[in-house]
């Protein structure tokens, strides 16, 4: 207030004299101390405009103006003026400060003194005195208590007129009254006649009028009069006269009724007709039990021709409309129907009770159970199909009709007996999906030994082993994906059954992650092992590189895939269901088991390759009459190149592994272990003809000390392990073939120089090349315990030999 | 309950060929020959003593030959048959003949071991199973319930039955049969069946088993593929008609039934080498014993394809009763094969492994460097058999 008061004033503005001002200066005063007012409270800028424009109101050192800076007036102030100046706007200022104040003590206490007045005045109004009234208080109250005083005085005397008016009048109407009571009666008691005549003459025209109206067709009038004149005619039907027409009535209405059937049953003009027809014969007081059977039989009728429409759709030809519109019909045609009826009985009916309600129960389940058989061939015609939107649209359709009826009838259990069909829908549409990926995931892999036969025609081996896994590995994953997502659509929020307790618990958990995800993984990893499980002649069929990858892709799988697949699953369907489900580590385990027989079959069936070639070259060669080595025998070679290449084949898949710490000169301590061993070693005894007790007490001791060798023993998933396993069973083959033989001196020295080729290039292959050695020095042994005349070959030829082939 | 420790026997020389001596039914005699190609081979004769657990040997020369095959007569505790090699010309042919054991050694040889090392007594040549012209013999089979006089060898690709006349001086082939086919086919070994009469007998050769009639000497049926690779050993079993173990190179066991040779009956797969032998048990047809060159020897329970429902001895007389009895039974303790244990004495392969003739719970087992170990079936499933 003080800071609007202080802005009142201009600093062009003179000092106003005293601050009781004359009255003359009051109005433009007020009207300024208004202005400044309305500009305070944002309301000035029209009434502003129409003023002469004063000094810019955007002027900071405009003291009246609103962008006031007091700071840069101040500054400007100090720096413009001289001191004297200075001084002169200070005394100034502090003057017009008090002028201010003493302003506006004024502007208070008038105020004030206006608050007092119109108070005492509102004190002294009525309410209903026109508000202008204290627009201007001043020396207005007095007068406006004054004319009201009189006003009221005025008003009082009338009052008293009026009442002694309406004394008269009520004393004139009292006498009136007495005066008409006789007649009144006498009045009353005529319409009474009057009514009860005209009551008999509509009895006596009933049946004429029944008649009318019957022939007219008006049957809800003819209805309306005879239920008014039942009551009347049964009362009275002693009197005869009554009786006759009371008989004639009985006569008009049984046709009434009959006509009323008749149209009832003729029934074409559909269901809101036929329920009035039945309304007019409950109104007859037909039997409401034969009523609602015929209701119903009619009804049945109806709905059965929709059945028979649907069927009719499902027809044996093929074009049958699609699932959609098969529902949609369905929908409107059938389940429409029966709402209608449903709705329809329970109107009409509804006073029947329970037993009335249970008959229409029965009526609904019947042809309900009717339909949704019909329903459910059309949906197992759809098993076959891909299109999963469809079908859960189809669905959603279906049982979103249905919810309807399934709230007017819920003692038919329609509704759940649709969602027990949507589910079972969906749970053979899982088992679909879990036969797709199974077909896919064979798919793939029939595509994986196309493969692999045709580069091998074309000379070059294996290259793409790493691509066709990764290839395998991604369209099944995709494969897996695009289940998922298909499946997702049951659970999707718009579909109507989404959020019913199977497919927010069990069909995620046991559903989809159990019975689709893990049970596909399960039969991945069966269909690999079935691989394994196949006997070996049956077992050659499969190429040793798709075991192989089967292993690395259930390796892979269990690494990674399997959990990055439940955790997919388990996001898209938040399972909240608290069955128990199949741990990620189960199943990683049975994925790396599978891993591991498929290795293991891989080594088994590799190493067999091997054997063969190795058994068939010791068994078909005739050893005692064979010439003095000058070569490694081929066979020989072929095992190194085959064994190199299955090296190469493995290590595009698996890593290298661990070996055992080797010497720098590995190569050539192989070499010189292995010859000198013999030649200075345990074997030396046996080739020269000397007590046999030393040979068996030599190789005994040897064996106390080596460990024993497991042939077919478990892989570990790595190159070297892989390769250590085919060589062991390479080479024990070996060493059992050569005990079956007799050898000469210079067979003996051929499996010599064998031997040591074998040693020479195996060892870099195994994870203990100790062991390659031991078995090699055992095939050499037995060789020379079969050769009747072992003279062994000088080490340096072997070296020789084997260095030239 | 502590089974008896292992007992062991060292040969001097390299071995492949164990049979009991299966005419004897008292004493526990096996009968093993060795493999030497620069000295004169032995049989060995181990008698056990299973009270003192002691063996007592006795050695015979066995001059022909090393001895790949040995097999005892069941009618003449002294007369057995070997498969040896012979070489000539630088060519190795296998032959067979049926020796004596001289009689001294005959009724139990009471000679103490320190007599061993006395000149050895050599064995008595009865008579060659016919020239080599048939080819290397595999293997000799005896007439499993016969008087000893008859006997199938399998040489080549020829399987021969000999009539052996003039207490088995001589020996007249009676029939032979021949296997032709693609390649060169070769029977590895052969068994007699004890069943219908002894009319039967198997024959293994690469990865076929093929069972004849002896009397018409006809092949009767065929496994093909029995086994993944080579088969190594077949034996039928004693009990049950129709019932046939095979092994081989692919590590596994085999069980068959020959009526119906579509699938094995029952596959075993513990060993992790080659599986050179197989047997089953004479009384108890749910003990298996099988030898691999994976050093170990495997005693496995066959419950579910035995003649005996597990832990009951089958009577003829209540046999009726017992089909009653039997589903309850089942329910009570489904049979379950396993393995009842695995032996680790050997340190070479193992290419024999035989039951005892006398004592139904006691086997042997021989390795290529010439250890023969005796071992006992568990006695807790023994009683748990027996009980």
């Amino acid at each position: 207030m003080a800071a609007a008061a202080a802005a009142g004033r201009g600093p062009g503005s003179g000092p106003g004299g005293s601050p009781e001002g004359p009255e003359a200066e009051a109005p433009e005063r007020r009207r300024k101390a208004h202005g400044m007012l309305k500009l305070y409270y944002g309301l000035s800028e029209v009434e502003a405009a129409g003023r002469p424009a004063g000094p810019d109101p955007l002027d900071p050192t405009d003291l009246n103006g609103a962008h006031f800076d007091p700071e840069v007036y101040l500054d400007k102030l100090r720096r413009e003026c001289p001191l004297a100046q200075l001084m002169d706007s200070e005394t100034d200022m502090v003057r017009q400060i008090r002028a201010l104040d003493s302003d506006m003590q004024t502007l208070v206490y008038e105020n004030y003194n206006k608050f007092i007045s119109a108070t005492v005045t509102k004190h002294h109004c009525s309410p209903f005195q026109a508000p202008n009234h204290q627009c201007d208080p001043r020396g207005v109250s007095s007068d406006t208590i004054r004319k009201m005083k009189n006003d009221f005085r005025k008003m009082e005397d009338e009052m008293d007129r009026l009442a002694t008016n309406m004394a008269v009048i009520t004393d004139f109407s009292a006498r009136i009254s007495a005066t008409l009571q006789d007649r009144h009666e006498r009045i009353t008691k005529l319409a009474g006649v009057h009514a009860l005549l005209r009551k008999l003459q509509f009895l006596f025209e009933l049946p004429s009028r029944l008649t009318k109206c019957v022939e007219l067709g008006a049957y809800g009038q003819a209805v309306r009069y005879q239920g008014r004149a039942r009551a009347v005619l049964q009362q009275y039907q002693h009197l005869p006269s009554f009786r006759a027409i009371q008989d004639d009535c009985q006569v008009i209405t049984a046709r009434l009724a009959q006509q009323l059937r008749q149209r009832f049953r003729e029934g074409g003009s559909g269901a809101p007709e036929q329920a009035e027809c039945v309304e007019l014969l409950l109104a007859l007081g037909e039997p409401a039990e034969e009523l609602c059977e015929e209701f119903l039989a009619r009804g049945r009728a109806r709905l059965e021709e929709e059945l028979r429409g649907l069927e009719a759709e499902l027809g044996p030809s093929p074009p049958a409309p699609d699932v959609l519109e098969f529902t949609d019909r369905g929908g409107s045609g059938f389940v429409g129907g029966l709402c209608q009826v449903a709705a329809a009985y329970q109107e009409l009916f509804a006073a029947q009770g329970p037993a009335g309600a249970e008959k229409l129960a029965a009526f609904a389940r019947e042809l309900g159970s009717r339909y949704f058989v019909l329903v459910e061939r059309r949906l197992a015609q759809e098993q076959g199909g891909s299109d999963n939107s469809l079908l859960v649209r189809a669905l959603d359709r279906f049982h979103r009709r249905l919810r309807a009826p399934g709230a007017l009838l819920a003692a038919a259990g329609l509704a759940e007996a649709a969602t027990e069909i949507v589910e079972r829908v969906a749970r053979e549409r899982l088992g679909q999906h879990l036969q797709g990926l199974q077909s896919a995931f064979l798919g793939c892999l029939t595509d994986v030994r196309q493969a692999l036969a045709a580069p091998r025609v074309a000379g070059k081996e294996g290259p793409g082993l790493a691509e066709l896994l990764a290839n395998v590995a991604s369209s099944t994953l995709s494969h897996i994906k695009a289940s998922l997502a298909s499946v997702h659509l049951f659970t999707a929020k718009e579909v109507s059954f989404s959020n019913k307790p199977y497919f927010r618990g069990e069909f995620c958990s046991q559903g989809v992650r159990e019975s689709l995800i893990v049970g596909f993984i399960r039969s991945m990893c069966q269909t690999a092992q079935n691989f394994c499980d196949s006997p070996g002649e049956k077992g050659g069929a499969t190429p040793p590189a798709l075991l192989l990858l089967l292993s690395r892709l259930c390796l892979d799988y269990e690494t990674a895939t399997i959990s990055y697949i439940l955790t997919l699953t388990d996001e898209q369907f938040l399972v909240q269901d608290q069955s128990p489900v199949t741990p990620v580590s189960t199943l990683c385990a049975e994925a790396r088991e599978t891993a591991r027989r498929l290795l293991t079959h891989y080594v088994k069936v590799q190493g067999l390759v091997i054997s063969q070639m190795l058994r068939k070259s010791v068994e078909t060669r005739d050893w005692l009459s064979t010439l003095e080595p000058r070569n490694v025998r081929a066979v020989m070679k072929r095992v190194v190149e085959d064994t190199t290449a299955i090296d190469v084949q493995v290590g595009l898949l698996y890593e290298e592994g661990v070996r055992k710490a080797q010497s720098s000169d590995s190569s050539k301590r192989t070499f010189s272990v292995y010859s000198s061993s013999r030649q200075q070693g345990r074997y030396a005894p046996s080739y020269t003809p000397s007590a046999p007790m030393d040979t068996n007490l030599l190789s005994n001791i040897q064996k106390l000390f080596s460990e024993r060798i497991d042939v077919f023993s478990p892989v570990e998933f790595n190159k070297v392990s892989v390769l250590t396993g085919i060589i062991k069973i390479s080479l024990k083959t070996l060493l059992e073939c050569v005990r079956l033989r007799t050898f000469g001196r210079f067979g003996l020295q051929q499996v010599q120089v064998d031997c040591h080729f074998l040693q020479l290039y195996l060892w870099r292959f195994v994870a203990d090349e100790e062991l390659v050695h031991l078995l090699l020095d055992e095939v050499v042994a037995s060789a020379a315990l079969r050769c009747p005349d072992p003279v062994p070959m000088e080490p340096s030829v072997v070296e020789v030999i084997c260095e030239r082939g | 309950m502590e089974d008896d420790a292992p007992v062991i026997y060292g040969l001097e020389f390299q071995a492949r060929a164990l049979t009991p001596q299966t005419a004897e039914t008292d004493a526990i005699r096996f009968l093993v020959g060795t493999q030497s190609l620069k000295y004169d081979n032995q049989i060995h004769i181990i008698d056990f003593d299973d009270e003192n657990n002691i063996i007592n040997k006795n050695v015979l020369l066995h001059q022909a030959g090393e001895i790949w095959h040995i097999s005892a007569s069941p009618a003449d505790k002294g007369v057995l048959a070997t498969c040896y090699n012979k070489t000539a010309d630088g060519k190795v042919v296998t032959c067979a003949a049926v020796w004596r054991m001289p009689a001294e050694l005959e009724p139990g040889g009471h000679e103490s071991p320190e007599d061993a090392a006395s000149p050895a007594h050599a064995l008595e040549l009865l008579c060659h199973l016919g020239p080599a012209a048939h080819g290397s013999t595999a293997c000799v089979a005896w007439e499993p319930a016969g008087d000893g006089k008859r006997v199938i060898s399998l040489a080549d690709n020829h399987i021969l039955l000999w009539d052996l006349q003039e207490s088995s001086s001589q020996a007249v082939l009676a029939s032979s049969a021949s296997l032709e086919g693609k390649g060169q086919l070769k029977f590895t070994t052969g068994r007699w069946s004890p069943h219908h009469n002894c009319t039967q007998v198997a024959t293994a050769n690469d990865t076929a088993v093929r069972g004849w009639d002896t009397r018409t000497m006809s092949q009767i049926y065929c496994i093909e593929s029995a086994h993944g690779q080579l088969v190594r050993d077949l034996d039928f079993n004693p009990n049950k008609q129709y019932y046939l173990a095979s092994c081989g190179d692919d590590c596994r066991v085999k069980f068959w039934d020959t009526r119906n040779v579509a699938e094995p009956v029952k596959t075993l797969e513990e060993h992790s080498h080659w599986v050179w032998g197989v047997r089953y048990n004479h009384s108890h047809d749910q003990l298996v014993l099988t030898g691999s060159s994976d050093s170990r020897v495997i005693l496995s329970n066959m419950v579910s394809i035995s003649s005996e429902p597990f832990g009951h001895l089958v009577d003829d007389a209540d046999l009726s009763d017992q089909e009653d009895r039997r589903p309850e039974e089942k329910s009570q303790e489904p049979p379950q094969d396993s393995v009842i244990a695995t032996y680790e004495e050997h340190e070479d392969s193992v290419y024999a492994v035989d039951w005892s003739s006398a004592d139904p719970w006691l086997f042997a087992s021989l390795s290529y460097d010439g250890r023969l170990v005796i071992n006992r079936v568990p006695r807790a499933l023994k009683y748990h058999i027996l009980l």
